[in-house]
This record gives C-alpha cells, sequence and structure tokens, in this order.
C-alpha cells in the first residue's frame, strides 16, 4: 500500500525539475541585477559625496558635482506627472466607468494602446514640432515635461484601466443598488479598491521619464548649464536644463578624460533618485491601503 | 401610498439587449408585502425581470425597454424618475454576498452617507441606524462587538444578512433577491429564509430561486418564467399543486429545467 508507481516517481521527478528550473530562472534575473549595481557602485564610490550631489560641474565637466543634472532631472519628471497623471487618470476613469461601447470609445482604446507602444524618438520629434515650435514654447521644461508626459500618457492610461477593470463587478452592483450614482461609485469603492494598481503604473513611468534621453534632447535639455548651487527653484519653466540621462550620455560619449568614477556616479544617482521615488510612491500606497476608506 | 394593493405592475414589458429580447410582453402584478418567488429554468430572464424593476439594467449595457412598470402606482419608466430615488426605494440582495471592503458599520450606513449630506450625519444618528438594521436581520447580537471588523471577514450567511441589512436604513419598499442562498449551505440558507419570512408585510420581497422546497417554503405567491414570458403566476400553493400550465407542471416537477 502506498507505494510510488513508476508513473508518480516520474511526476515528482518532472516536479523537481520544474522546481530547479523556476529557481534558476530567478537567479538568473536577480544575480545580473545585484552585480549591476554593486559594480556601479563600487566603482562610483570614490566620488559619492554630499558635495558630488550639490555641486555643479566643471571644467568642462570632467570634475566638479551634478547638481545641475539632477535637478533638471527631478524638474522634468516631476512636472511630467504632474500632467500626465491627472489626465491619464482620468481619461481612464471615464473610459472604463462611463464610456459605452461605441466606434469612439474602440477608436480612442486602439489609439491608446498604439500610443503606448511609440518608440521615444517620434514622440520627440512630435514634442518639437507640437511644444517648441507651434505652441512657440521654445526648448525649455516645459516644452520637455510635455513631451514626457505625451509619451507617459498612454501608458498611465492602459495600465489605470486594468487596476480599475479589476475591482470587481460586485462591488460596484453593491453601490448602484443603494442608489449610488456613478461618480460616487467610483470615489467610494472603485478608486479606493484600484489605488495601488493605479499607483504601480505611475510609478513605473516615474523611471521612463527619468531615464529617456531622446524626447527631451530636441525639446528642452542642453549639454552644459551651470545653475546656483543648492537652490532647489534654480530652474525656471522656460529655461533649458541639463538631466542626468543626457549628462550621462555626454560625458560617457563625448567628452575626452573624463575621470573614471564620474559617469558610474552620475549612474549611481540617476538610480538612486528612481528609487527614492519609487520608495515614496510604495510608502504612499502602504498608507492609501492601510486606511479603512481611502 | 403603502396601502396599495400591488407594490408592483408591470403591463406588457418586453426589453431586448441590443438584438435579443430577454422579456416578452411580461404582464404581472406583486402584491404588496409578500414573498413572491420567481421560478424558472436558466436564462429565462429572472435576473432581467428583476433588474429592471430597479432600472439597474440600464448600467449592463445597451438595453431597451418597452411596456410599463409601476412600483407603488408609479410608473418607473416616466422621464421624471429620479434613478437615485428609486434604487433607494428597490434595493437588492445579490447571489453571492457583496459587502464592501470597509467594516460592517461602514457597510450598513453606505446608503446613508450616498444620500446625506455630510454636515447633516450625525454620529447618534449613524448608531442608531445600524443598531435598527443589524437588529431587524438579528445580526445585532453577534456584531455588535464587531461593527468595525471587515465586513468581508464575516462568515458567507452573515455577510449576506449584512447586505440585507445595509439596505434597510433607506427604507426600501422592495426587496429584490437574485437567488440570495446559493453559494450558502443548508443551515445559512434556513436562517436566511427565517429572515425573509420575519421581514415579510414590512417590505415587498421578490425571490429568484431554482430551488422548488425554498420557493415552497418562503413564498406567498410564485411567478413561473419561461423565455422571457411569464407562463403562471398565482399563490403558491395553488401553483405547486394544481398547476394551470402543462409546462408549469413539467418543470416543478424536475421534467426539465
Ligand atoms: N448584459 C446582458 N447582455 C446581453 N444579454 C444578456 C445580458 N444579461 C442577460 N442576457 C441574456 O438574457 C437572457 C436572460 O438572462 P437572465 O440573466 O435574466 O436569466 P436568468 O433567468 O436570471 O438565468 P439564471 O437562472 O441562469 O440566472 C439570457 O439569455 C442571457 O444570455
Ligand atoms: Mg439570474
Amino acid at each position: 500500500m502506498f507505494q510510488a508507481t513508476p508513473f508518480t516517481q516520474r511526476k515528482r521527478r518532472t516536479e523537481q525539475l520544474a522546481k530547479a528550473i523556476l529557481v534558476l530562472m530567478t537567479l538568473c534575473l536577480v544575480i545580473p541585477l545585484v552585480l549591476i549595481v554593486g559594480y556601479l557602485v563600487i566603482q562610483a564610490a570614490p566620488i559619492l559625496s554630499w558635495d558630488f550631489l550639490t555641486s555643479n560641474p566643471i571644467r568642462g565637466m570632467r570634475a566638479g558635482g551634478i547638481w545641475s543634472p539632477l535637478l533638471g532631472t527631478l524638474y522634468l519628471v516631476v512636472i511630467s506627472l504632474v500632467i500626465a497623471t491627472p489626465i491619464g487618470v482620468l481619461a481612464a476613469v471615464f473610459l472604463n466607468e462611463y464610456a459605452r461601447e461605441s466606434w469612439f470609445t474602440r477608436a480612442v482604446n486602439l489609439a491608446v494602446v498604439n500610443l503606448a507602444g511609440v518608440p521615444s524618438i517620434v514622440h520627440a520629434l512630435f514634442g518639437l514640432g507640437a511644444f517648441v515650435l507651434f505652441a512657440h514654447l521654445g526648448k525649455s521644461i516645459l516644452a520637455a515635461s510635455l513631451t514626457l508626459a505625451i509619451m507617459t500618457m498612454p501608458v498611465i492610461i492602459a495600465s489605470t484601466k486594468e487596476a480599475l477593470a479589476a475591482v470587481p463587478l460586485a462591488f460596484r452592483e453593491a453601490c448602484w443598488n443603494v442608489g449610488a450614482t456613478r461618480w460616487q461609485t467610483i470615489r467610494h469603492v472603485v478608486l479606493p479598491n484600484s489605488i495601488s494598481g493605479i499607483l504601480t503604473g505611475i510609478i513605473l513611468q516615474v523611471s521612463r521619464a527619468a531615464g529617456e534621453t531622446a524626447p527631451i534632447m530636441f525639446t528642452g535639455a542642453v549639454f552644459f548649464k551651470a545653475i546656483e548651487e543648492g537652490n532647489v527653484f534654480a530652474y525656471g519653466l522656460f529655461d533649458q536644463c541639463m538631466t542626468l540621462s543626457m549628462h550621462l550620455f555626454t560625458i560617457s560619449t563625448q567628452v575626452p578624460d573624463v575621470p573614471h568614477a564620474l559617469p558610474y556616479g552620475t549612474a549611481v544617482v540617476l538610480l538612486g533618485t528612481v528609487l527614492l521615488v519609487n520608495t515614496l510612491a510604495i510608502g504612499l500606497r502602504i498608507y492609501l491601503r492601510s486606511r479603512k476608506k481611502w | 401610498m403603502s396601502g396599495a394593493a400591488y407594490s408592483i405592475q408591470t403591463r406588457d414589458l418586453s426589453l431586448w439587449y441590443g438584438d435579443f429580447q430577454a422579456l416578452k410582453g411580461v404582464t404581472l402584478d406583486i402584491e404588496h408585502g409578500l414573498i413572491t418567488a420567481l421560478i424558472g429554468p436558466s436564462g429565462c430572464g429572472k435576473t432581467t425581470l428583476l433588474r429592471s424593476f430597479n432600472r439597474i439594467n440600464e448600467r449592463y449595457g445597451n438595453v431597451t425597454t418597452q411596456g410599463e412598470i409601476r412600483i407603488l402606482g408609479q410608473d418607473i419608466l416616466a422621464p421624471d424618475v429620479s434613478l437615485i430615488e428609486l434604487r433607494k426605494a428597490v434595493g437588492m440582495v445579490f447571489q453571492r454576498p457583496n459587502p464592501l471592503p470597509i467594516s460592517v458599520y461602514e457597510n450598513v450606513v453606505f446608503g446613508l452617507r450616498v444620500h446625506t449630506p455630510k454636515s447633516q450625519l450625525k454620529k447618534a444618528d449613524l448608531d442608531e441606524a445600524v443598531e435598527k438594521a443589524l437588529r431587524e436581520v438579528s445580526l445585532w447580537d453577534d456584531l455588535k462587538d464587531k461593527l468595525h471588523a471587515k465586513a468581508t471577514s464575516l462568515q458567507l450567511d452573515q455577510q449576506q444578512k449584512l447586505c440585507i441589512a445595509r439596505l434597510l436604513p433607506l427604507k426600501p419598499e422592495v426587496i429584490l433577491m437574485d437567488e440570495p442562498c446559493s453559494a450558502l449551505d443548508v443551515e445559512a440558507t434556513l436562517a436566511i429564509e427565517d429572515l425573509m419570512l420575519t421581514l415579510a408585510g414590512r417590505y415587498t420581497m421578490l425571490i429568484v430561486t431554482h430551488n422548488m422546497a425554498q420557493a415552497r417554503r418562503v413564498s406567498h405567491a410564485c411567478t413561473f418564467m419561461l423565455m422571457g414570458q411569464v407562463v403562471e403566476h398565482g399563490r403558491t400553493e395553488d401553483l405547486f399543486l394544481t398547476p394551470q400550465d402543462a409546462r408549469t407542471a413539467d418543470y416543478i416537477e424536475g421534467r426539465f429545467g
């Protein structure tokens, strides 16, 4: 009784094999990540300091810190998200909660999906045409942020729609049947139960907005610009700015005789900025979830 | 108003989902204060009929309605009817209990919060409404110490009772129940049936059920539907003992459906 037959033994071996492969794949994913981050940090270590963060690049970007690109990146990320998030989230709410199935909503949905897949260089050209030239914003932080917003918005719409659609119909029914309007249903039930999914979608766009070089190259970024050190309001909306991604590109490929640690330091700060914003957003998510309503 | 003999009357009610006709000329009188069971095979339009009584159908898609529905004498398809007021008066309970993922307390007062401006909501009134509603569904003794527990952590039958309690602060006239016991075990089913019987008289109740025994136990009147039409409507005993239509007899004896 209860002896393993050859068939069950074979099943057990398959099971063990499957588990081993899955663990291996996970390691394949995690180990390079740890190695890359570790390598970057080790290479950057000699240069990382508070001073590095808060002073402008000097001597043709061969020395000094990264204050002006760091602040530029923060400006672009924050402004583009401030533009893209409300529009994207509200558009998704409309598409998912209000819009009836019609040729119009089908066209919009199709457009959203396709826009989400458009390469960033195309967004860059659009931004150049629409914001820099047509709207006469010139090459500026505003034009670059708008371009980044256009780039991130379709993805925010798509991920928000997905988060909204994951809220069970039963919750909505419960609301409707006590006479709640659509907006009350959204406000009291749908959004509180999808907020973490919505935020996750937005968080992912932070990294994208911070990392892209193409869309901002034509619309607002400059190779070099010194700004007042330590003043977080040193850039104006219509100024051009440096950004970390472009600075990294410049000092690694365009400028000769850059000290070895400098590009690595810049990369680590770029990574750190994204991680910091993500951590803040995750904290916000946990906070929202811990509250009873919202 | 509530003195009227009939709570719900339909005249030649037809309903389409797009091109598909789900209700065909339904004419029905539902007596006030009684429990009416709605029986019929799957897909015959029971849920559709139920949902048309608070016009919630319109939220599910492209729906066209023709004919007349009167609730307490008022034509609810008239253009000046407020869907919000209608749905306050005609509440619905679902197959799977669907408490909102908030506390028991907040579930019960949810309707009040939705319908009253914040400035007029007093804590004392809310507390009172919660106690009253939970007592009415005989949950108060079990839950009075757990009012701030998540409603979704309750047992299923408690959740279902809570879903009924959630409607009561709005002082509904009609409670629609779409297979309210099909997710529950035998004991819980009996508890819900008991509750329905105690609520009868105060509220007009309509219950969709696939369980013939339940229809007989719990309802005063019974309606048999087939393919979007009402085949027979009458007192439950009459319908089960001496069905007038051969199809009714076949269905209640389990020959199809
Ligand atoms: N939103 C909808 N869109 C299109 N057709 C629908 C919709 N809801 C229901 N139907 C169709 O209408 C008919 C009646 O459905 P309904 O849900 O009212 O049946 P039912 O009697 O409640 O069935 P069951 O006993 O399985 O719950 C079915 O053929 C169904 O496919
Ligand atoms: Mg049904």
